[in-house]
């Protein structure tokens, strides 16, 4: 069973949902970033979701933008990201690790000589951000041969038809774009998520990921009551960038939010309903 | 390869999901793939609805001023000493470029749409500027966004583009030009994409782009078909354009590309040279990669990062090209070359002085390779160069290039 099946597995077996944290590789040094990873897992991440940094993240909202740019200025490359995951597998084999990024840096380095390199340090799937299902084959076809996930982006515009489309190219888990817009964005609703997780629930059976705009420990554990697993970036990489002048104070900073998106998230669904809460009905 | 006559079913492509080959495709995040469909759906079945192509007609006729005339720069063509060079007046447009060809075209499928907010990318300030009077005149919201390092070096068509009741948004990001101007349009497109309409001013991007783009730019070469037969009563031997994206070059070749003996150069931005790290020439010093949409030639470094790129035009000041101009030097059925800025700047001033005729920088690079070519073709031989905008909006970059403040 690869590493990501077998850590959703686990976790339902506990009625539990997984917590993902999103880092860039590299910010805002690389010395910084495998510690970093050991200090979310301690502080009850299920999951990693490790950027690529790209010179032209189209999809990410200023905060992403900016931890782009502090992991580029030191030169992180993919090269160096997947060393970062061989260092970390040196002592944390079973925690999944996901690298999420841009298209070019993979097709720069070429698919097979990715894929070789990427199961050899360890990587468990890949989610390139502007792929979509149309777009992957070739690429599919060299991931599932190293038993690398490749993980696709569900949006509030994608129909019943490319739903049907996407889950069938899926595995390890789909990730639901929870709004229209760019990572970090404040609008999110939560209604309007579930309604859609049951619409992509009905042509799957992979897991479901939610992510974009869960920022604190009340919105994961919203989002927690209705998906498989929260994904959480940008309030993550905010915390590194208010604290780049100490390593610790990073891992300190982030692992203190997780900890409360771990407590909520198992604290199982809101009391009160969402609804009501936001209304301020029941209080 | 490279010797081959273009297939016959060329002029076909793109494929029906947007591939030149391995180049062009759609590579975009999740949330655009359905607006793309959508708007695929509604280009096809407009491109070939009688009421859309006599409004668009009717707009070109008499709002962009079409047809534009093909010049024959006699004077020129005498003092090089060889083939005789036609100009494509592309300058005498309104707005004062090709772009506005595109602009026109996308914001009638916009009102088609119902899309009631444009948004735009820029560099040179062209692109922005005709988009902005097409919204203004079809009564539509209007933002452009534009690099903050090119706000400053455009300042005259960001002042144009506010008088035209647009809204322009100075993008911070990156290097802080037409690469990342592109990249803060597509976040705005993916958040507002209900009810917004993006009017991509090049041959790139995602499927359909390159071709709906192509498509409406071509009204550039069938109408020098026609005029070259009228004037000459024959085919060109040789075109020549200039590219960034690439629109204008494909709007002038696309019709010839059947016409195998019409040889067609593409003009890249030289820089300080393409043997040196400051230069805007993808086809030909840089390799395939995916950027905004398309798998494309790319400026670009051994780990897939892009590099920020340099022509003292604007216009060309971009890491990438339209994914067609990727397919056609592949299969060699046109030749890329790249002028340096110094070259571009001596034609600028030599059509100026000559021809009386102040050429767009972009257009300068076409014009220089013309200086090139033209001496090494018989005086028999007929070069047709696309004049792709005017030179106004470059007097104040000329000026200062040359230590003089207007």
């Amino acid at each position: 069973m690869s590493r990501i099946k077998g850590c959703f597995a686990a976790l339902q077996a506990e009625n539990r949902k997984a917590l993902i944290p999103f880092v860039t590789a590299g910010d805002p040094n690389p010395a910084v970033t495998v510690p970093l990873m050991h200090a979310m897992v301690e502080a009850g991440a299920n999951l990693l979701e490790l950027g690529v940094p790209f010179s032209d993240p189209m999809a990410e909202g200023p905060t992403i933008q900016k931890a782009c740019e502090r992991a580029l200025e030191h030169g992180t490359s993919l090269h160096d990201v997947l060393a970062m995951v061989s260092e970390f597998r040196q002592t944390d084999t079973t925690t999944p690790v996901v690298l999420m990024g841009y298209m070019n840096p993979v097709e720069i380095m070429g698919y097979q000589a990715f894929a070789t390199a990427a199961a050899a340090a360890g990587v468990d799937g890949l989610l390139t951000v502007d792929l979509p299902p149309e777009e992957a084959g070739e690429l599919v076809a060299v991931l599932q041969a190293v038993e690398i996930d490749p993980i696709f982006l569900l949006a509030p515009t994608t129909v019943d038809e490319r739903i049907t489309k996407i889950c069938a190219a899926a595995s390890g888990f789909v990730y639901y774009v929870s709004l229209k817009g760019v990572t970090g964005a404040a609008n999110l609703d939560v209604a309007a998520v579930e309604q859609k997780v049951v619409q992509i629930r009905r042509h799957t059976d992979v897991p479901i990921g939610v992510g974009f705009g869960i920022r604190d420990a009340d919105t994961a554990q919203r989002v927690a009551a209705v998906a498989d697993a929260v994904v959480v970036g940008s309030a993550v990489v905010n915390r590194v960038a208010d604290n780049t002048e100490s390593p610790e104070k990073i891992n300190n900073a982030v692992a203190a939010l997780l900890r409360e998106m771990r407590v909520a998230m198992d604290a199982g669904p809101p009391k009160v309903g969402w609804m009501a809460k936001i209304f301020g009905i029941g209080k | 390869m490279s010797s081959e006559v273009a297939d016959p079913a060329f002029t076909e492509l793109p494929d029906p999901s947007g591939h030149f080959g391995v180049y062009g495709g759609r590579f975009v995040a999740e949330t655009l793939m359905e607006p793309l469909d959508e708007l695929t759906a509604a280009y096809e079945r407009l491109k070939n609805d009688a009421t859309f192509q006599a409004e668009l007609d009717r707009d070109l006729a008499d709002y962009v001023g079409r047809p534009s005339p093909l010049y024959f720069a006699e004077r020129w063509s005498k003092l090089l000493g060889g083939a005789k060079i036609y100009l494509k007046r592309e300058d005498l447009n309104h707005t004062g470029a090709h772009k506005v060809n595109n602009t026109i075209g996308q914001a009638l499928l916009a009102k088609h749409l119902g899309k009631t907010r444009i948004i735009a990318e820029t560099g040179a300030g062209q692109h922005g500027v005709a988009s902005a009077t097409v919204a203004a005149r079809l009564g539509l919201e209007c933002v452009v966004y534009m690099g903050a390092e090119d706000v400053k070096r455009q300042a005259l068509n960001v002042y144009r583009m506010k008088l035209l009741g647009a809204e322009v948004v100075p993008v911070e990001s990156g290097s802080k030009t037409l690469k990342d101007a592109l990249n803060e349009a597509m976040r705005d497109w993916v958040t507002n994409v209900d009810n917004t309409f993006y009017i991509i001013g090049t041959v790139a991007g995602p499927h359909p782009y390159p071709m709906l783009v192509r498509d409406f730019q071509a009204i550039i070469g069938r109408e020098a078909k026609q005029q070259i037969i009228e004037a000459e009563g024959r085919l060109p031997d040789a075109l020549i354009a200039c590219v960034g994206g690439g629109s204008n070059a494909i709007g002038l070749f696309h019709p010839f590309i059947d016409d195998s003996a019409v040889a067609m150069y593409g003009v890249e931005g030289g820089g300080d040279g393409v043997d040196t790290p400051r230069h805007a020439a993808p086809l030909c010093a840089g390799r395939p990669g995916v950027l905004h949409g398309n798998r494309t030639y790319l400026v670009e470094d051994d780990n897939g990062q892009i590099i920020e790129t340099h022509s003292v035009s604007a216009g060309l000041d971009y890491p990438g090209v339209g994914p067609e101009h990727a397919w056609l030097k592949d299969i060699g059925r046109a030749s890329y070359v790249a002028v340096t800025d110094d070259e571009a700047l001596k034609a600028f001033h030599d059509l100026t002085k000559i021809e009386g005729i102040m050429p767009a920088l972009e257009s300068s690079h076409a014009l220089a390779y013309a200086t090139k070519l033209a001496p090494t073709m018989g005086r028999d031989k007929v070069i047709i160069v696309n004049l792709s905008g005017r030179g106004d909006k470059d007097i104040h970059t000329v000026a200062g290039l040359e230590g003089i403040s207007v």
